[in-house]
């Protein structure tokens, strides 16, 4: 059902945020420069993750996954492409390619849940459930669509 | 200039996403909506300078970065100087030919807190837009200094708790009326001035583009929801502003040239303040009796206010 071969350049999540290979705050060089991509990047724009040639200083390489306590499960059976999850996501985690929502990109949701509420349809496609659910045990649990209250 | 498709969301989805992820602001925070909805309505390269605030402190935690193109922080007040800095080295460069690439389209931004706008960076704001920079500079509007926990600014709406301006047994919370910031900035004369909000992403993105296109320096406040200070829950992030923006409490409205005004957002059924004020721990002291008044007072300046910015469209002066 759920596709999850998400689009990705190789490094997105490897670095843990506040990792221990930090140097100290005293120990920081002032005015320092760090570059987002290998290369050349006067191009980038165009470019979609995966084909962005990330360096180890973009935060795209780096994970908030342990902030989550909850996750957005995503049911493509319902979604109607509608792409308000995509415009109101605050932390660049869905993952849109040709107009279509494939799925949500978990090593930098913080499980905020304004995808959930933003989805539009009934039953929602976008639905909270625990960190520990394994995506088909959340989908077969998926609720019928909603009568309209009167 | 390469300004991307929003005919609608789909073809707005097309876009690459320009603003990367495991940035450290709060799960449910506006001021990356902005943001990115500013970085994917284009393909231009940009040079982009932020306040001191939560954004920058957040999209820059070392050793990452979340910028997909040249971004700078300084210190808290001068991300205006800083970028108009650079959009005059890059003039003079242009000018004499030595860029690497003389013709590839740049845009310059600046990205500040209503803390570092409304007050501590306002100077250095204003002199950028009276020299007349070509840049857009765009206020994260949340009302507090959020990133130091909550203080209260001149962009507080009276009656909001903050943590310096406390309700209890003897204040209601802040009792000074906000600063108007975009006429302020409209009176600078500047070709274009807006206020803006997420939850109205279509006419957000248009006001960004237009002021990418605009020649010139252009001011925008955007209505940034901050669940921690104004304390809701983070996935209403969207339903509150739609609170704010149909109770006319932060009205839609473009101002060209210092005078030519048009209003973005007329809301079906505008709501009371009430509802807006009622969704928001920080305000919750109002509905106490002894400040019962206070919320007559914000729905009077409401009304007053959206006369004011409907009799001054249809002026056109
Ligand atoms: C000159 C100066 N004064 C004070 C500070 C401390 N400071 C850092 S962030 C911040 C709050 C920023 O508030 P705002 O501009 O509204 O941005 P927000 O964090 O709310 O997005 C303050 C007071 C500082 N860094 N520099
Ligand atoms: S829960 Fe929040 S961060 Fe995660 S995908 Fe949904 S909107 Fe994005
Ligand atoms: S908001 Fe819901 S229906 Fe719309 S694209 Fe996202 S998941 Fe699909
Ligand atoms: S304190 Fe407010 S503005 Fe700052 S990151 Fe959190 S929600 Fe966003
Ligand atoms: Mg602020």
């Amino acid at each position: 059902m759920q596709d999850l071969k998400l689009k990705a350049a190789d490094k997105r999540g490897i670095h843990q945020l506040g990792g221990d290979e930090l140097v100290g705050w005293d120990e920081v060089t002032q005015g320092i420069i760090l570059t987002s991509f290998e290369g050349d990047a006067s191009n980038v724009a165009h470019l979609k993750a995966e084909e962005r040639n990330y360096s180890d200083f973009n935060s795209y390489t780096a994970t908030v996954a342990s902030w989550r306590v909850q996750k957005p499960v995503f049911n493509i059976d319902v979604c109607i492409d509608c792409q308000n999850c995509w415009v109101w996501c605050p932390d660049t985690s869905i993952i849109s390619r040709d107009k279509q929502m494939l799925g949500i990109d978990y090593d930098h949701c913080k499980g905020c849940e304004v995808c959930v509420e933003v989805c539009p349809t009934n039953p929602k496609s976008l639905l909270m459930f625990n960190e520990q659910e394994d995506l088909e045990t959340a989908l077969s649990q998926w609720p019928e669509k909603k009568k309209k209250e009167k | 200039m390469a300004i991307t498709s929003i005919k609608n969301l789909k073809e707005f989805s097309t876009n690459n996403d320009r603003f990367e992820g495991a940035l450290t602001l709060c799960p449910g925070c506006a001021h990356s909506m902005i943001v990115r909805e500013l970085m994917n309505c284009t393909d231009d390269n940009l040079v982009i300078a932020s306040n001191t605030g939560c954004l920058e402190v957040s999209t820059a935690v070392y050793p990452f970065t979340s910028w997909d193109t040249s971004w700078i922080h300084i210190g808290f007040e001068n991300a205006a100087t800083a970028v108009t800095g650079a959009e005059a080295m890059h003039k003079a460069r242009k000018r004499k030919g030595t860029l690497k690439d003389n013709d590839a389209p740049v845009k310059f931004v600046a990205f500040g807190g209503d803390g570092s706008t409304f007050d501590i960076g306002f100077q250095w704001l204003s002199g950028a837009v009276e020299r007349g920079h070509d840049f857009t500079y765009i206020c994260l509007d949340n009302e507090n200094y959020a990133n130091t926990g909550g203080q209260r600014s001149s962009a507080t709406p009276i009656g909001a708790h903050t943590s310096t301006a406390q309700a209890g047994t003897h204040s209601y919370g802040k009792k000074q009326k906000k600063k108007d910031i975009v006429a302020i900035m409209a009176a600078h004369g500047a070709p274009y001035v807006a206020q803006l909000a997420p939850n109205k992403w279509k006419s957000m993105a248009k006001g960004f583009q237009k002021a990418l296109e605009t020649e010139g320096p252009c001011f925008i406040n955007t209505v940034s929801p901050c669940c921690t200070e104004w304390k809701f829950d983070p996935k209403d992030t969207i339903n509150i502003t739609d609170l704010a923006t149909d109770s006319l409490m932060f009205p839609i409205y473009e101002i060209i040239d210092g005078h030519e005004l048009n209003i973005l957002y007329r809301p079906k059924n505008v709501l009371k303040v009430e509802d807006y004020l009622a969704a928001q721990g920080r305000y919750k002291h109002l509905f106490k009796p002894e400040n019962r008044h206070v919320i007559d007072e914000i729905q009077k300046n409401i009304d007053e206010y959206w006369e004011m910015l409907q009799r001054r469209e249809e002026a056109r002066v």
